[in-house]
């Protein structure tokens, strides 16, 4: 039996860099490679992007440390199609997560970029539909430390 | 509603330290340098969502967490939320370092 | 220079079929049962294209004679039989894209056949379309579904 939840999110950031830079950081492989995928403690095993209305970015990524729930064989996928891209301005996505070839969950999400002095502000929006089994990545710690931290900002969000 | 009862500072503090283990009420106070009037206070808005237990034992009381209190749609988010909040820190800090490229 | 806006919404429709889930399911996977309950009004000037697969796509595209297109492109994202479709579609306005939506279509079994509960989440952009149309939208094809369904039968 299927079970789906759904939920959304929306995360604000100020940059101190100017949209331009900011899209660039998106639309560049090497750029949003080193943001995006390194630094969670995961061994990326392969990242590719195809920057264009229509394109395709495909990583997969093992979960690594000491914290890690899963087996050490596990392999996590996540597949990006992009919608609508708006040089400097906005980007719309479609993407999955998989765990072992399984899909656990599909998301609709928007990039916001607007000037803001000489900066930008960044509005991430999430529309994201769960499916049963997935348990997640960051589930492997979910403390209530961390997830409260998110409920902190969840509800800075929501105020 | 588990978000609601997490809106107050001192909520989130008393559930943030109830998070390493259950405490008794006094253990909880003394963070905070509140009385513990005020502890019981938040205590209760904190019971009544289901998010603490607590069991008095004697002249004990101890509290402890409820985990299942978060509906699983909240914990997804919450997760899927705090992956996006470490992405766009970094993006922040690659931004900061290819300042002068 | 246009504009730019974004609206974000989620709707649920459920409703309650006199029909067994697997029959349908079929009305939204066989291609040929769902180019007849699933596009404009019979008057419209349309096409229909789709694959039925994870990571296949789907398009129809139709108008008023004369009038401007309206084109939805759609993908797949998950399939269970008799059980779920998960989709993302563009809808667009002659050469204009109006919205992005992530539509889940959840069947199960009911006493009196199967429910359907169908959540679309939206974004609708720079002010060419609103949730509450799409909303009115959708619930017309699920009434579509239905007379074809009963047709069927």
């Amino acid at each position: 039996m299927t079970t789906t939840t759904h939920g959304s999110f929306v995360i604000e950031r100020r940059y101190d860099a100017s949209p331009r830079r900011v899209f660039a950081a998106w639309a560049d492989p090497a750029a949003k490679r080193a943001w995006f995928a390194e630094g969670e403690g995961w061994d990326i095993r392969s990242f590719e992007l195809d920057f264009r209305e229509g394109g395709t970015e495909k990583s997969r990524f093992r979960v690594t440390g000491p914290s890690n729930p899963f087996p050490p064989e596990t392999t996590f996928g996540n597949e990006t199609v992009f919608n609508e891209i708006v040089d400097n301005e906005r980007i719309i996505f479609t993407y999955s997560m998989d765990r072992d070839g399984a899909r656990f969950s599909v998301s609709l999400a928007s990039v916001e970029l607007r000037p803001d002095g000489s900066g930008t502000r960044l509005i991430f929006t999430e529309h994201a539909t769960f499916f049963e089994g997935g348990d997640g990545i960051a589930m492997r710690e979910s403390g209530w430390r961390e997830l409260l931290d998110k409920l902190d900002e969840h509800l800075a969000a929501a105020a | 509603m588990a978000f609601q009862a997490l809106a107050d500072p001192s909520r989130r503090a008393m559930v943030d330290r109830l998070a390493q283990g259950p405490a008794t009420v006094s253990e909880l106070a003394k963070p905070l340098a509140m009385s513990l009037p005020g502890v019981m206070q938040h205590l209760a808005v904190l019971e009544a969502s289901g998010i603490v237990i607590s069991e008095k034992v004697g002249r004990t009381r101890t509290c402890r967490i409820e985990a299942k209190a978060l509906s699983q749609a909240e914990r997804w988010i919450a997760e899927r939320r705090a992956l996006w909040e470490r992405r766009l820190d970094r993006l922040g800090q690659f931004l900061d370092e290819t300042k002068d490229d | 220079m246009t504009k730019r806006s974004t609206t974000h919404a989620t709707f649920v429709i459920e409703r309650d079929y006199a029909h067994a889930p697997a029959k349908v399911f079929a009305a939204y996977a066989d291609p040929k049962k769902k180019a007849r309950w699933f596009g404009g009004p019979d008057e419209w000037e349309s096409a229909h294209s789709m694959d039925f697969r994870v990571g296949g796509k789907e398009t129809s595209t139709g108008g008023p004679p004369g009038g401007v297109v309206h084109k939805m492109s759609g993908e797949y994202w998950d399939i269970v039989e008799n059980e779920r479709i998960v989709m993302s579609y563009e809808m667009h306005l002659g050469e204009t894209r109006i919205s992005v939506s992530l539509g889940t279509t959840e069947i199960r079994p009911s006493a009196n056949g199967a429910t359907l509960v169908y959540t679309e989440q939206g974004i609708y952009l720079d002010g060419y379309d609103d949730a509450a149309a799409r909303e009115h939208g959708a619930g017309e094809l699920l009434n579509q579904l239905e007379a074809f369904l009963n047709a069927e039968a």
